[in-house]
């Protein structure tokens, strides 16, 4: 295995190249080289997301008590790991110009799974085969849904938007017929490694929550795959270019196939999480709007929808973004609705500063 | 027909019209004049500007410069909306009406009749059988368009411009799904319409169609109007030689491209071999590509070129027999085609050919991925060291390996784009017009380039509607006519005039038999 850099001055430079082919329309640079002077558009066009970020963490150190604590951070970041998790897969779903509206209910159906396996501690012979079943059949279950997509966008040839819109409404279905449509508490599930599957959601290493390792564990492969590897420059030529792409022998279908299934199983395991946090699962809630908020997450991150051009780093800070806006505003005791409102605002700014001019 | 030309004010004066998009002109000072019922070709090779001197016409594109007269007055429409309102209608290839709503809502959607604010529908249904009896058509105006056949579905198309009182009606292509009989009625409705005063701007690259139905011909050429004269009395040869701009009788060997060594190669082997090639534009066209020369293939625009590569690339599905070095292969993708040592570079690279938002590296390397990783990880400074071998190689003009593709210029994309399949060595390239589009310099850089691969080995089949290259350049040289191969030369007796009489007839031995009038 090639060990894994991330080279910030690079990343720098492909903000810089990003945000610039999103001010000029394909075609339109003509002789245009790539100049050193500072180009004071396209740094806000590349830093926006970022300075907005250290905005709202400056404010909240200077105005907010105990933002500094870590507490706080565990608080922000794990409202936030699961959405940036979903919104990882997303990024790439989108990077193939596709979009995947399923991936909450496929977080209710992992939910809904896992502690079919943890019912009593014998039910599989010993404890550890069930915490197995019940992290391994949800994460299989979640990625085969998503080859589902995978098969109704590219075999079938539906808009990727009607396609998983099947499962958004099926896949809740599902998760309740799973479960008969009832809450399960983990309180009264026999498995004496339970706690197991919760330490996926409460636990911590080293004051840190888990599951914020698990995301950045997930935003560092995902940033790697997408840089490094033929899949990830296969995925953004499907994107940029389907046409093209299939003509230089990229296995178009075959690439949209995996990013649904990488969609479904970032789903599956954001699902196991909250139900973790929850130490319950509600097939009607887990993974409610979370198709929303991934989505949004990307798009403010500054992955355009069209495709061909993704940043997972981008989707983090964007999904941080939200997070802290939303966590400033209730800290600050904004009213429910005035939160959604800014909310929707800075989604607005955000895409409007990013977008690219037309014609 | 065309002996009452008329001697009116004509109806539509277009002068000077520069239209440019990003790296291309597209029209450089078109000019069309149009009289008052007159059927008027228009007629030009792929890019010539046909198209886009519709568009500006009926309001879709702006034009940069020149003027636009309709009756005297000059008119410059922003929209669709307005150009049918002064009435100028486009019936386009791909019929543009709602397949769900009926015949009479097609025709007047948008400009529905109304009484006390509601739809009159009983009035709009008649006004709509009206309509189509002016073009002999009776059919139920309540049926949904969609359960109509397409030639009659054009029949709607034309109603509705009638109905909004079209003095110009522009066709784009009308016949190119019809069948004999239904191209005939449409005629009928043509030379009806001529008769109501209403002038038809007939685009075809059908050429018997225009002594069938239409009195004058503008030819276009590279975005110029070349010329605009009575169809009566001039050849079809004529026309051909116009649109490529050729005198007849220019045999000379103008040495104008950059190939040198064209004859002088020994072919090796056959290394693909398509026999009898059946499907989309394809009647039995068959081709072969043997080592280590250049098969020219030429023909005129919708004759199956383009299709023929792209079935010897996998890219799209034909019947047929499709043999590598003799054995008999079926590509599910253009995948199994690139492992078997093919490459094709595009014709419309930018629709097909680049990944914009993609460095030059990445577009270079993108068919190469497979041999340029491991397990899955690229190896980048393989990668690296191949993009600039490349780079330096084909002379790319470049900021550096990490330039976006699409800001570098037609001739230097078509370079990355070689570049695509010569870093994986390829045996056969497939080159659907490899020079379209490309400044003089490096048209002829590349087509040195093209006789150095063939000189080294390799089988090139170049499409081109440029004769000087597949006389100059070819070793051989196969002319495809209605999707079939209708002739085939060596570079012995290869001429720009026997390639255009066969582009022109096929395999007519009499010339003069098809000139109409």
């Amino acid at each position: 295995m090639a060990t894994i850099r991330i080279r910030p001055r690079r990343w720098v430079a492909e903000q810089v190249a990003l945000s610039r082919s999103r001010a000029a329309p394909p075609g339109s640079a003509g002789q245009e080289s790539i100049t050193t002077r500072a180009d004071i558009p396209a740094l806000i066009r590349a830093y926006g997301s970022f300075i907005a970020l250290v905005a709202l963490i400056l404010y909240n150190s200077i105005f907010t008590r105990n933002f500094l604590s870590i507490g706080a951070f565990n608080a922000n970041m794990t409202q936030a790991a699961t959405i940036v998790i979903v919104a990882v897969g997303m990024t790439f779903v989108i990077a193939t110009g596709g979009i995947d509206l399923s991936v909450g209910s496929l977080m209710a159906i992992a939910g809904s799974l896992a502690p079919l396996f943890l019912l009593d501690a014998y039910q599989f012979g010993t404890p550890v085969v069930g915490l197995a079943l019940a992290i391994i059949v949800p994460l299989v279950a979640t990625t085969l849904c998503g080859a589902f997509n995978g098969v109704l966008v590219t075999r079938v040839g539906l808009q990727p938007i009607i396609a998983t819109l099947v499962l958004y409404l099926g896949g809740r279905g599902i998760a309740q017929l799973i479960v008969n449509g009832e809450l399960r508490e983990f309180r009264n599930l026999g498995s004496p490694l339970v706690p197991a599957l919760e330490f996926l959601g409460l636990g911590q290493v080293f004051g840190v929550r888990f599951q914020i390792i698990v995301m950045l564990v997930v935003v560092l492969v995902a940033t790697w795959v997408l840089r490094a590897t033929t899949f990830g420059r296969y995925v953004l030529a499907t994107g940029g270019n389907p046409s093209a792409a299939r003509l230089a022998g990229v296995p178009v279908n075959r690439v949209k196939m995996a990013v649904y299934c990488l969609s479904g199983f970032l789903a599956g395991l954001a699902g196991l999480i909250v139900v973790a946090i929850n130490r319950s699962s509600d097939p009607h809630r887990v993974g409610e709007y979370m198709e929303l908020d991934a989505i949004a997450a990307v798009a403010v991150g500054g992955t355009p929808l069209s495709g061909g051009r993704a940043t997972i780093l981008g989707t983090l800070v964007g999904a941080l973004i939200i997070q802290l806006l939303r966590f400033t505003l209730i800290a600050n005791n904004v009213q429910d609705g005035i939160t959604r409102m800014v909310i929707a605002g800075a989604i607005v700014i955000a895409v409007l500063a990013q977008r690219q001019r037309a014609t | 027909m065309s002996d009452e030309a008329p001697q009116s004010a004509p109806l539509l004066v277009m002068e000077g019209i520069d239209k440019a998009f990003p790296g291309v002109v597209a029209l450089d000072g078109a000019a069309l004049e149009i009289a008052p019922g007159e059927v008027h070709a228009i007629i030009g090779q792929n890019g010539a500007g046909k198209s886009t001197l519709m568009k500006i016409l009926n309001g879709v594109y702006r034009r940069d410069a020149g003027s636009v007269m309709l009756d005297g007055r000059a008119v410059d429409f922003r929209d669709p909306q307005e150009a049918q309102a002064a009435g100028v209608s486009t019936i386009y290839q791909e019929i543009n009406l709602v397949p769900y709503r009926s015949v009479a809502e097609n025709i007047f959607m948008g400009r529905e009749p109304r009484r006390w604010g509601l739809l009159d529908r009983a009035r709009m249904n008649g006004d709509a059988t009206t309509i189509l009896a002016r073009l002999g058509v009776q059919i139920d105006v309540r049926r949904p368009l969609g359960t109509l056949n397409i030639a009659m579905q054009q029949m709607v198309a034309i109603a509705r411009a009638l109905s909004t009182d079209a003095r110009i009606v522009i066709m784009d292509e009308p016949t190119s799904s019809l069948d004999d009989r239904e191209v005939e009625v449409l005629f009928e409705v043509i030379r009806g319409l001529k008769a109501n005063g209403i002038a038809v701007i007939y685009i075809s690259h059908r050429l018997d169609e225009l002594y069938a139905v239409c009195d004058r011909v503008t030819v276009m050429r590279d975005g110029k109007t070349i010329e605009n004269r009575p169809v009566n009395g001039v050849s079809k040869l004529e026309l051909v030689a116009r649109m490529l701009g050729k005198e007849i009788g220019e045999v000379r060997r103008s040495g104008a491209t950059g190939f040198r060594h064209q004859g002088a190669r020994v072919a090796g082997e056959v290394l693909i071999e398509a026999t009898g090639l059946q499907g989309e534009a394809l009647d039995g066209a068959s081709v072969a590509i043997r080592a280590g020369e250049i098969v020219g293939l030429a023909g005129l625009l919708g004759s199956g070129r383009t299709e023929v590569a792209r079935v010897l690339f996998g890219a799209d599905a034909a019947d047929g027999d499709l043999r590598v070095k003799g054995k008999p292969v079926r590509w599910s993708s253009p995948r199994d085609a690139i492992k078997a040592g093919l490459g094709l570079c595009v014709e419309d690279r930018k629709a097909d050919g680049i990944i914009p938002y993609m460095s030059v590296r990445e577009n270079l390397t993108l068919a190469a991925l497979p041999t340029l990783s491991r397990r899955g990880i690229v190896d980048t400074t393989e990668q690296r060291k191949i993009v600039d071998r490349f780079i330096e190689r084909l002379a790319i003009k470049t900021s550096g390996p990490e330039q976006a593709i699409r800001e570098l210029s037609g001739g230097n994309q078509q370079k990355v784009l070689l570049g695509r399949w010569l870093c994986l060595n390829p045996s056969v390239l497939l080159l659907d017009e490899p020079t379209r589009g490309i400044d003089v310099g490096a048209k002829a850089e590349i087509q040195e380039l093209i006789d150095q691969l063939a000189d080294e080995g390799l089988g090139v089949l170049m499409i081109s509607s440029e004769l000087e290259e597949i006389t100059e350049g070819a070793d051989r040289v196969v002319v495809l006519r209605e999707g079939r191969t209708v002739a085939e030369f060596d570079s012995g007796n290869v001429s720009q005039d026997v390639v255009m009489h066969a582009m022109a007839h096929g395999d007519d031995p009499n010339p003069a038999s098809t000139v109409g009038g």
